[in-house]
């Protein structure tokens, strides 16, 4: 158990060692290690940020299709309730142009009816006075009578 | 191999001696090998070419080491990373990263190591010896079972526990407390009694008594921390030779040093294993109090 130059030799190498392990070997493991330690949080920070964000979306996505179904049933109201006043409309103007029709028809019904009528009362009072004529040849006098037959005719 | 020193007619106390004796030169003309100017050349170069070869593997994979997946290698050397900066974070509450933690890496690795060299078998070393260098040349594999080793390392830490706490508390700061801790100091107020007055006259004991217990911590220290490690590599390595012995004696002898040499070297990994982790954690444990001011 002599103490002897061994230790100081022991000693320089223990802190040349030292120095070695303190400048190289310490360093880079240490960085690795907390470099991926914050890898690690970052990913399941994100992680758990992506979930969130996937949430919100669902959600929104939800609020959105269920504005999309209210504005199509509404847009699909609206097009019935057009398409019901279109078919009134076309109902109104179809009722419209018959009654304009029908009233012209009768107009020229009327008319029709009384030229009929005038040619009927032409002939009717030009046959009377050519009945009465038949009749009457020899006692009545035509020229006297037609003012008279002439205005019966007026009153048919 | 003991059995060869049988043949040669070595006594039990020559084989003892041969084994424990070191691989000595002398330095600046020291011939007797004995004195201060003497190198234990077996001691120094196994330390050194273990120290050397372990922090270089070590090296080898932080060198390289990445953040990404690791390596089967890197995850190791990760794992031993990690052992030894726990313990230091729960010792140690300063900037551990800056030299205390790496030292403590150091300290564990190298002294593993050095301590593992007790599982080689004695006779084996002391064999390649006597073939490379002749005869009779003395090789003590294991570096910690040499007292100069032990106290290198203890005295190294020594000396850092007191550069540390001279940073730390600046050099009156470090002189105040050897004198004024851990029993106080004496106020200087003046007395109301005669009981004070005397008490003021005997307060400066306690300079003394303060000086005196930081002297016997200083000094108990690097020897608790070196001869505890000294001691159990040596009375392993002892028990190995007594083993070895046994073995040499007889048929029935060999078999029982057998079985005894594989209970003892089994029982040894956990010496070598827990002496290096003591080791380091004494040196982490007074690192940190040098830090701490009373």
């Amino acid at each position: 158990m002599n103490i002897n130059l061994t230790l100081i030799a022991q000693a320089v190498a223990f802190a040349i060692l030292i120095w070695f392990t303190v400048k190289y070997v310490w360093p880079p493991l240490l960085n690795a290690i907390e470099t991926r330690q914050k890898e690690i949080a970052d990913g399941l920070a994100a992680a758990s940020e992506g979930r969130s964000a996937l949430e919100v979306a669902a959600k929104k996505s939800e609020i959105t299709l269920n504005e999309a179904k209210q504005k199509a049933s509404e847009i699909i109201g609206q097009a019935e309730k057009r398409a019901t006043q279109i078919v009134e409309e076309a109902k109104g103007n179809a009722k419209e142009e018959g009654e304009r029709i029908l009233a012209s028809a009768k107009a020229e019904i009327d008319q029709e009816l009384n030229r009929a009528k005038e040619g009927l009362r032409a002939q009717v009072s030009s046959l009377a006075v050519a009945g009465a004529e038949k009749i009457l040849r020899k006692e009545i006098d035509a020229k006297a009578h037609s003012d008279m037959l002439a205005k019966l005719a007026a009153e048919l | 191999m003991a059995t060869e020193h049988a043949e040669k007619a070595l006594t039990p106390t020559e084989y003892i001696q041969h084994h424990l004796t070191f691989n000595a030169q002398g330095v600046k003309g020291n011939t007797d090998l004995q004195g201060f100017w003497t190198l234990h050349v077996d001691t120094f170069a196994t330390s050194v070419v273990l120290g050397l070869v372990v922090m270089l593997l070590i090296w080898l994979v932080a060198r390289k080491a990445q953040s990404g997946v690791p390596t089967k290698a890197q995850a190791f050397v990760e794992l031993v990373f990690g052992f030894i900066d726990d313990q230091v974070k729960n010792i140690f509450h300063g900037n551990r990263h800056a030299f205390i933690a790496p030292a403590a890496l150091t300290v564990f690795m190298w002294v593993l190591v050095m301590n593992a060299m007790d599982f080689l078998p004695v006779d084996w070393v002391a064999g390649a010896a006597s073939l490379i260098g002749g005869p009779h040349t003395n090789w003590r594999p294991v570096p910690t079972s040499d007292v100069n080793t032990t106290f290198a390392l203890a005295l190294s830490v020594w000396i850092l526990m007191i550069f540390f706490a001279i940073k730390v508390k600046g050099l009156g700061g470090w002189i105040h407390e050897i004198f004024c801790s851990p029993f106080g100091s004496p106020s200087f107020k003046a007395p109301k009694s005669i009981g004070g007055a005397i008490g003021l006259l005997a307060s400066p004991l306690l300079f003394l008594a303060n000086f005196a217990f930081n002297m016997i911590e200083y000094i108990s220290k690097p020897l608790s921390h070196s001869l505890r490690l000294f001691g159990n590599m040596y009375a392993g390595e002892v028990i190995f030779m007594l083993i070895g012995m046994l073995a040499a004696s007889s048929i029935v002898g060999a078999a029982a040093g057998a079985i005894m040499g594989a209970g003892w070297a089994i029982f040894h990994i956990l010496i070598v294993a827990l002496q290096a982790f003591i080791f380091m954690m004494m040196t982490v444990v007074y690192l940190s109090m040098a830090h701490e001011s009373h």
